[in-house]
C-alpha cells in the first residue's frame, strides 16, 4: 500500500521534492502539497482502492502524512469489512 | 460614555454605533480612518471583549461578537469592518495562542490598553491566496527578523501591532507557514500603495513594505495551517457577514420609512415600492438565518477539531461567504428601486450609494472566484449531506 500512495503522490502531489526522499511521517502539506493536490490524491486513492471518504476522513489529518494516509485507507477498508 | 456596571455587550454597540453614523459620510468622503467611532470602541473596552477573563476580557463568543459587527455595519461598514478584522486577529490569539507565555501577556495588554489588532496575509507575488507565503521569517538566536512587501494591511498605520504571515523559515516551503505578532515599536511601514477605491474607504487598506524585528517568542506556536483552517477562515466568514447583514439591514429600514412616508402622504393608495419592500424583507430574512445556522455550525464543531478541520464544514463557511456577499448586492439593489432617486442622491435620508459601494466589495475581498474553485475542488471528493437539520 505504501507504494501505491507513492505512485500517486508522485502523479499528482505536484511536490517540489522527489517523492523518495519524503519519509513516512513527514508532514506532506509543510512539503508543499497543496489542497487541489490532496484533493487529486484522494481522488487517485478512492479510485486504486475501491473505497470511498466518508466526510469523517475528510480533513488535514488523514492526509497529513503517508503513514497518515495508510492508517486512513486501512480503517476504510476494515469499516467495508465489518459492514 | 465609559462602559459601566449593568451595560450589556448591545448597548455598549449601541452607542458607538451612534457615533459611527455621525461620522460615516465624512469617513467614506475623505477615504479616512473613523477614529472616532474606534476611539468609541476602545472607551466601551469592545476591542478586548473576546480574550478570556484570567487575562483582562470578557470571553465574548463569536456570536456575540458577530451581532456587535451587525450593529456598527448598520451605521458604518468600514468602523464595522476594522471592528471584524481586529477581532478576527484576537480569534488567532485566543484559540491557537493560550499556550505561549508571551502571546497570554500580549492578550493581557490588548485587554487592558485597548490595543487596535491588524493582519498582513496578503503579499506581492502571492496576491489574495493567504495560504502562501513568499517572505521568510530570519530566525537568530532569540531574535526574529521578516521583511515583507504587503500589498494591503488595512489601516496599518493605525494599528497598535500587526499579526503577519511568513514562511517558517528559509527553507520552508511556500505553504509552510507561521504567523508571528509584532508591536507598533518593533516595526516600520513603508507606503507602496494607497487606498482610492470604490466603497469601505475608512478601512484605509494601503500597501506597505513592512520590516519587523523581534523575539522568537513572538512567532505562535501552531502552524499557520492550523490558525487559518480552525478559526481563521471561520470567524472571518461569520463576522463579515453579519456586518454585511448590518449593511443590508439599514438599507432595507430606509427603504421601508421611504414606502411608510409615501403611505401616510397617500392614505389608502398601495405603494409601487411596497412589494419590493417585502421582497427585500424576504431575502433579509434567508440571510440572517444562514447567517444564525453557521455561528450553530461553529459553535458546536469548536471544541472538535477534526469537525473543523474537516471538509464539509470548510465548504459551508465558504458557502456562507458567498452567499452572504452576492444576496447582500440584491437586497440593497431592492432598496434602491424603492428609494428611486432619493436613494441613489447622496444627503438624503434615504441615500444608498454608499450601502451599494461598501457591499461591493464583500464579494471581492477574498474573492468569490477563488472561494468558488477552492469549494469545487472539495465537492470533487466530499460527499453532499443531504439530510435536512444533520
Amino acid at each position: 500500500m505504501n507504494e501505491a500512495i507513492r505512485e500517486l503522490l508522485a502523479k499528482v502531489g505536484g511536490l517540489p521534492v522527489a517523492v523518495e526522499q519524503i519519509s513516512d511521517e513527514e508532514d506532506l502539506y509543510n512539503a508543499g502539497l497543496s489542497s487541489f493536490a490532496s484533493v487529486q490524491l484522494m481522488l487517485g486513492i478512492e479510485d486504486r482502492f475501491d473505497i470511498e471518504f466518508s466526510d469523517q476522513f475528510l480533513n488535514r489529518k488523514s492526509f497529513a502524512s503517508i503513514k497518515a494516509i495508510e492508517r486512513t485507507v486501512e480503517a476504510i477498508l476494515k469499516n467495508n469489512e465489518d459492514a | 460614555m465609559n462602559a459601566g456596571a449593568g451595560n450589556s455587550l448591545q448597548q455598549r454597540a449601541t452607542r458607538v454605533a451612534a457615533i459611527a453614523a455621525q461620522f460615516a459620510d465624512n469617513v467614506d468622503t475623505q477615504a479616512r480612518f473613523p477614529r472616532e467611532a474606534i476611539s468609541a470602541m476602545k472607551a466601551e473596552h469592545l476591542l478586548g471583549i473576546q480574550i478570556p477573563a484570567d487575562l483582562g476580557g470578557e470571553a465574548a463568543q463569536v456570536e456575540q461578537i458577530a451581532e456587535i459587527c451587525s450593529i456598527i455595519g448598520q451605521s458604518c461598514a468600514a468602523s464595522a469592518m476594522i471592528f471584524a478584522m481586529h477581532h478576527i486577529k484576537l480569534s488567532s490569539l485566543v484559540e491557537h495562542g493560550q499556550s505561549a507565555q508571551w502571546h497570554r501577556a500580549f492578550m493581557r495588554r490588548v485587554a487592558a490598553e485597548q490595543l487596535l489588532l491588524a493582519s498582513a496575509t496578503t503579499e506581492g507575488g502571492i496576491g489574495g491566496d493567504l495560504r502562501n507565503s513568499i517572505c521568510a521569517i530570519e530566525i537568530d538566536g532569540d531574535v526574529c527578523r521578516l521583511e515583507k512587501n504587503a500589498t494591503v494591511i488595512s489601516y496599518g498605520t493605525e494599528a497598535d501591532a500587526i499579526l503577519i504571515t511568513s514562511r517558517s523559515g528559509a527553507e520552508a516551503a511556500s505553504s509552510d507557514q507561521v504567523m508571528t505578532v509584532f508591536v507598533k515599536d518593533q516595526y516600520t511601514l513603508e507606503k507602496t500603495n494607497g487606498w482610492d477605491t470604490l466603497g469601505m474607504r475608512g478601512t484605509c487598506s494601503e500597501g506597505f513594505v513592512f520590516r519587523g524585528a523581534g523575539s522568537t517568542e513572538q512567532i505562535l506556536p501552531h502552524p499557520f495551517a492550523e490558525i487559518a483552517a480552525q478559526s481563521m477562515l471561520a470567524m472571518a466568514h461569520l463576522l463579515w457577514s453579519a456586518l454585511w447583514y448590518g449593511i443590508a439591514v439599514d438599507a432595507v429600514t430606509r427603504a421601508q420609512s421611504f414606502v411608510r412616508a409615501a403611505a401616510k402622504r397617500a392614505p389608502g393608495v398601495q405603494q409601487p415600492g411596497a412589494l419590493r419592500v417585502a421582497e427585500a424583507s424576504n431575502m433579509l430574512q434567508m440571510l440572517k438565518s444562514e447567517i444564525v445556522a453557521c455561528l450553530n455550525t461553529y459553535r458546536h464543531a469548536k471544541d472538535d477539531s477534526d469537525k473543523l478541520a474537516s471538509m464539509g464544514f470548510a465548504i459551508t463557511m465558504n458557502n456562507l461567504k458567498v452567499g452572504a456577499s452576492q444576496s447582500i448586492l440584491q437586497i440593497i439593489n431592492h432598496a434602491m428601486l424603492v428609494c428611486g432617486i432619493m436613494g441613489y442622491k447622496n444627503g438624503t435620508p434615504y441615500s444608498l450609494g454608499r450601502h451599494l459601494r461598501d457591499a461591493n466589495s464583500a464579494q471581492l475581498m477574498v474573492s468569490n472566484e477563488r472561494i468558488l474553485g477552492n469549494t469545487a475542488t472539495m465537492l470533487l471528493i466530499h460527499k453532499q449531506n443531504t439530510s435536512l437539520l444533520g
